[in-house]
C-alpha cells in the first residue's frame, strides 16, 4: 500500500506519488503547493494515518510496522499490575506525606471542600467500603482528604485497570498516590474479587465507585454490583458518600481546571443483611437521599426519601437539553458572568 | 515464548533498520516496496539446570554408545579435548558450557579413579590460548588442577613428536592425529555448537589433526562444494570430515559431548542489538545514541578494547552426549530450533552489516582478510537450500576494514595482504602457487608453535572460506571501508549504503531486489 493510499480516505486530498502520475495542466504554483503538501502528509503521515512523533527514530520511537503483528498486551500491566509494593510501610509513609502535604492543601485550595456525616459512622469499625457517586477526576483526592484520620492513610482505591493501569507511569502514579489497586470495570472477576476481599481481610478499607467511570453528562450512572458483592462477601459495612460540585470543577473531558467550592455528605453505615442484588438498589437509594440532603436540607431529604420521591442521581428523563439544562450554567459562564468582559478593559475615562 | 525470526517487507513507513559496522553501528534506511529485512528469532529459554542436563546426558548417551561411568575405569588413559577460543562469539560469561561440562566429566571420572587424565585445547591450526582465555573457558578450578601439573595441553599440529599418522581414508586422505588422542582409551570431546557447521566429526577432523589431514577439507575444491558450509549433508567440507572422524573413531574410543546456545549474544546493556527497532524502548533509543556516538569518539584500540570486553549473556538450550554422529543430529535439529528462518526466494542484492567479532579475532583485530572471511565465508554460507543472493547477485559488506593486522596473532596475513592479493585473487591460483609455501614456512611454524600465532596457512583459508561466494556472485561492495585495503582485495569500496546500492545496479540491472540479513543474532535463512 503506498502513502498515497493511505492518506486518501482521511481527506487530505491525493499525496505526491498520486499528483505525479495523474494530474496535468495545473497552474505553476499548483505543482509547488501540492509538492509541500505531500512532502508535509509524508512527513506527518506513517502507515498508521496517526501523527508521527515529532522527533525521528531514534530520538523519537519508531512506527510499527503494519505488516508485524504486535505482541499482546504486557501481562504485567491492566489488572494484573502488582501493587504490592505500594503497600509496603516506606511507601505508605511516603504517601501519608503525599497526602498531608500536596493532596490536603491542594484541594482545600481547588474544591474547598465542607463535609456532613461524618458523625454517622464514627463508631464503625474499620474495615470499611466507601461507596460514592463519581464525575471527576477530583473526587478520589477530595474524598481521601476529607476522611477522618483512621480511615484515610488506609484506604485503597479501586480504578478502573483499562484507565488507570494501562501505562506504566500511569500505574505508578495511581498506585504510589491514591493507593489504587486495578479492578476489571464491567465485571468484577474472579481474580479482582479474590484480590480485593484480600484487601479488607488484611485490614483496608476499600473505596469504590459502583457507576463504574465517571458521569458522562454530569448525572449519575446506574450502579453495578460490585461494592455491594464485596461487602455481602467480606461482611463489612458501605458507607455510602456523596460528592457534590466536583463534576463542575472538572468534569469529564474538560481541558482545564476550576476553583470552586464542594461538599462532601456521608451517609449511615449499610450492613450486608440483603442479598447483594438488594443491597445495590439500597445503596443507590442511600446516595440519592444524600444527594437530596446535599441540595436542600437533612429534614427535607429524609421526608421526601420517607415518600420515595428522593429525586433519582440519574436525572430526569427528559431529552438530552434538559437535562443539560437543570444542572444550572457551568463554572465557565458563571466566570463570564462575575467577570464581563468589559471590566477587563481599561477604566472608562482613563487617559482622557 | 520467543517470537520466531521473520522477513519484514520494507515500504515507506519502514524506519531505518540496525546494520552492525564493525565497532560501531549505523542506522540504515532501505528502499521501500523491493527490500526485506531477515530478523533473527528471540532467544530460546533456556534449560532451568543445564548441570543436571549435562549429567543427565552423560549418564543417557544417544546412539551406539554406554554410559560415561561405564567407560571409565582406574588405570584407564582418559583424554578431554574441547573446542578454542574461537567459539562462542562474543565469548560467553562464566561458567562456559566447556566448564560445566568438562567438571561434570571430572567428577565421574573421579569417582572411577582415573589418575591419567589430560586435558587438550583443540586449536587446529588456529592460535594458542593464553593462560587467562582458558582460564576464562574452563574455569578456575579446573585450570589449577590441571595447568601447574602439564596437564593442560594445547594441541600442535606441527609437533613432530606428538602426531601420529593413523592411516588413509577410502579417498586417500591423510588422517594425522594428536598423539595423545590416538593413544587415549577414551577421548571425550567437548563442544560448543554455535551454528551448525560446528561439531560432529568436524570438531576432532579440524580440531586435533595435522596441517596434512586438514588440508584435505580446508582447501578451495570443498569450499566451492559446500552448499552451504551450515548444511551438513550438501557441504564438501564436512563429508571429508566424515570420513577422517569415522577413521579416528575405528582407533580411539570417541564419547562426544555437543552443547546449543540461545542466541542472547549481547547483555542487557546492549539490548537494544537484539530488539527490532520499532521495539527501541528510550532507554534503548538512548543507549544506541551513546553507543554509537560514543565509539565514535574512541581511539580504535579504545573502542576494540570496549568492544572486546562484552561477554554474551549465552545460555544453554541443550546438551547432548555419546556416539558423535547421533549426538551432531540432535544437535543440529536444537540449533535449528533456535536460527532457523524461512525465506522465500532470492533477491539481486544482499546486505550484511559485519559486526566487530569474528571467530579468528577474539581478543584481536578484524583485519580486511578477516573482512572478507566474515562476510563471503561465514555469513553468506548462512543458509539451507540455496543462497539469499541470485547466482550473479551482489554482496554488499558494511564494515570499517581498516588497514590493521595483530602482528602477533596475524603475521601470515600480513604477508598475504601484501604478496598474494596484489598477485592474483583467485582462491585456485593462490592455492596452487602460493598455499605450500605459507604452509611449510619455518618462521610461521615457530609462531604457531611457540607464541600466539595462526598457523602460517590460516590466512590461505580465509581467502578460500570466501570461495563459494567468490563464484557465485557478481561483485562485492564494501561500505564505508577503507579504500587501499577494499579495493586489494579486488572488491569496491562505497562511501554509503546508497551509493553501494547504485554501483550495485551496474552488475544487477535496475531496481534490484534487496535482502538484508540482520545479523548477529545468529541465524540460519532456510531460503525455499
Amino acid at each position: 500500500m503506498s502513502i498515497s493510499d493511505r492518506v486518501g480516505p482521511l481527506g487530505l486530498g491525493p499525496a505526491r506519488g498520486s499528483r505525479e502520475r495523474g494530474s496535468s495542466g495545473q497552474g505553476a504554483e499548483g505543482p509547488a503547493l501540492d509538492l509541500a503538501l505531500g512532502r508535509l502528509r509524508e512527513a506527518l503521515l506513517p502507515s498508521t494515518g496517526k501523527l508521527r512523533p515529532p522527533w525521528p527514530f531514534p530520538l523519537g520511537a519508531a512506527p510499527w510496522p503494519p505488516s508485524v503483528p504486535r505482541p499482546p498486551k504486557r501481562p504485567d500491566l491492566g489488572v494484573n499490575y502488582a501493587t504490592d509494593w505500594a503497600r509496603r510501610y516506606p511507601v505508605r509513609l511516603a504517601r501519608a506525606a503525599w497526602t498531608e502535604l500536596v493532596t490536603r492543601p491542594l484541594m482545600a485550595a481547588i474544591a474547598q471542600p465542607s463535609t456532613e456525616g461524618l458523625d454517622r459512622f464514627e463508631s464503625t469499625e474499620a474495615p470499611v467500603i466507601f461507596a460514592a457517586n463519581h464525575s471527576s477526576h477530583l473526587d478520589t483526592p477530595l474524598l481521601l482528604s476529607v476522611l477522618p484520620e483512621r480511615f484515610r492513610h488506609k484506604v485503597v482505591t479501586l480504578g478502573a485497570a483499562d484507565y488507570f493501569f494501562d501505562s506504566r507511569a500511569k500505574a505508578i502514579y495511581f498506585a504510589f498516590s491514591v493507593n489504587a489497586v486495578p479492578i476489571e470495570r464491567v465485571k468484577v472477576s474472579r481474580s479482582s474479587a479474590d484480590r480485593a476481599q484480600a484487601l479488607i481481610e488484611e485490614g483496608w478499607n476499600l473505596l469504590i465507585f459502583p457507576e463504574g467511570g465517571r458521569s458522562p453528562d454530569g448525572w449519575g450512572q446506574p450502579h453495578r454490583g460490585g461494592a455491594a458483592w464485596l461487602a455481602a462477601r467480606s461482611g463489612r459495612p458501605i458507607v455510602p458518600v456523596h460528592i457534590q460540585g466536583t463534576g463542575r470543577l472538572l468534569p469529564r473531558g474538560a481541558k482545564r481546571l476550576y476553583v470552586g467550592r464542594t461538599k462532601v455528605t456521608f451517609g449511615w453505615p449499610l450492613y450486608p443483611d440483603l442479598p447483594a442484588r438488594q443491597l445495590v438498589g439500597r445503596l443507590e437509594d442511600a446516595i440519592a437521599a444524600l444527594a437530596d440532603e446535599a441540595a436542600t436540607d437533612w429534614w427535607s431529604a429524609r421526608r421526601r426519601a420517607a415518600q420515595g420521591a428522593t429525586p433519582p442521581l440519574t436525572g430526569p428523563d427528559a431529552s438530552a437539553w434538559r437535562r443539560a439544562w437543570a444542572l444550572g450554567p457551568s463554572p465557565k459562564d458563571r466566570a463570564r458572568r462575575r467577570s464581563p468582559a468589559s471590566a477587563k478593559r481599561w477604566p472608562a475615562g482613563y487617559g482622557s | 515464548m520467543p517470537r520466531p525470526g521473520f522477513v519484514l517487507e520494507v515500504d515507506r513507513a519502514t524506519p531505518p533498520v540496525l546494520m552492525w559496522h564493525g565497532e560501531g553501528f549505523r542506522l540504515e534506511r532501505l528502499p521501500a516496496e523491493r527490500s526485506r529485512v531477515v530478523y533473527a528469532p528471540e532467544p530460546l529459554a533456556p534449560l532451568p539446570d543445564p548441570d543436571a542436563a549435562i549429567r543427565r546426558a552423560l549418564l543417557e548417551p544417544l546412539g551406539d554408545c554406554p554410559p560415561l561411568p561405564q567407560l571409565l575405569h582406574a588405570g584407564m588413559r582418559l583424554t578431554i579435548a574441547f573446542d578454542d577460543l574461537s567459539l562462542p562469539l562474543p565469548p560467553m560469561r562464566r561458567p562456559d558450557n566447556r566448564q560445566r561440562v568438562i567438571e561434570a566429566v571430572l567428577d565421574l571420572a573421579a569417582e572411577a579413579g582415573v589418575d591419567d587424565v589430560v586435558l587438550i585445547a583443540a586449536l587446529g591450526l588456529h592460535r594458542r590460548m593464553t593462560d587467562a582465555e582458558l582460564r576464562h573457558a574452563l574455569g578456575d578450578r579446573i585450570f589449577d588442577a590441571f595447568a601447574p601439573h602439564g596437564k593442560l595441553l594445547q594441541h600442535d599440529a606441527e609437533d613432530p613428536d606428538g602426531l601420529v599418522h593413523l592411516g588413509k581414508t577410502e579417498k586417500g586422505e591423510d588422517v594425522e592425529v594428536n598423539r595423545r588422542v590416538a593413544e587415549s582409551d577414551l577421548l571425550v570431546y567437548v563442544n560448543i555448537n554455535l551454528v551448525a557447521m560446528d561439531g560432529g566429526h568436524k570438531s576432532t577432523a579440524t580440531g586435533l589433526m595435522s596441517y596434512r589431514s586438514v588440508r584435505h577439507h580446508h582447501n578451495v575444491r570443498s569450499l566451492q562444494h559446500s552448499r552451504s558450509l551450515m548444511d551438513r549433508p550438501r557441504s564438501e567440507l564436512h563429508s571429508s570430515s566424515w570420513r577422517i572422524g569415522r577413521l579416528l573413531a575405528k582407533h580411539v574410543k570417541v564419547f562426544q559431548v555437543e552443547t546449543t546456545l540461545n542466541n542472547d549474544a549481547f547483555p542487557p546493556q546492549m539490548a537494544f542489538l537484539q530488539k527490532r527497532e520499532w521495539e527501541w524502548s528510550v532507554r534503548d533509543r538512548a543507549t544506541f545514541l551513546a553507543a554509537s556516538n560514543g565509539a565514535a569518539l574512541l581511539s580504535p584500540a579504545a573502542r576494540r578494547a570496549v568492544f572486546q570486553s562484552v561477554l554474551a549473556p549465552h545460555a544453554m538450550t541443550s546438551v547432548q552426549a555419546g556416539e558423535v554422529e547421533a549426538v551432531h543430529e540432535a544437535t543440529i535439529a536444537n540449533i535449528h530450533r533456535q536460527q532457523l528462518v524461512d525465506v522465500e526466494g532470492q533477491s539481486d542484492i544482499v546486505i550484511f552489516g559485519l559486526p566487530y567479532i569474528g571467530p579468528y579475532n577474539v581478543n584481536s583485530i578484524m583485519n580486511p582478510l578477516l573482512v572478507h572471511c566474515l562476510g563471503l565465508g561465514y555469513f553468506f554460507n548462512m543458509y539451507l537450500g540455496k543462497p539469499l543472493v541470485r547466482p550473479g547477485g551482489v554482496v554488499i559488506l558494511s564494515h570499517p576494514t581498516p588497514w590493521a593486522f595483530h602482528p602477533v596473532h596475524h603475521p601470515s596475513y600480513i604477508d598475504f595482504f601484501e604478496e598474494v592479493l596484489p598477485t592474483t585473487t583467485d582462491p585456485v591460483e593462490i592455492e596452487k602457487t602460493f598455499e605450500e609455501r605459507y604452509a611449510t614456512d619455518e618462521w610461521y611454524r615457530h609462531l604457531y608453535r611457540t607464541s600466539y600465532a595462526f598457523h602460517g596457512v590460516h590466512a590461505m583459508y580465509m581467502w578460500y572460506w570466501g570461495a563459494h561466494a567468490l563464484e557465485y556472485t557478481g561483485g562485492t561492495i564494501i561500505v564505508g571501508g577503507n579504500r587501499r585495503a577494499v579495493r586489494r582485495m579486488g572488491f569496491k569500496p562505497a562511501t554509503t549504503l546508497a551509493d553501494a546500492l547504485e554501483m550495485a545496479e551496474d552488475v544487477v540491472g535496475r531496481g534490484p531486489t534487496i535482502t538484508y540479513f540482520r545479523a548477529p543474532p545468529l541465524m540460519l535463512a532456510h531460503v525455499h
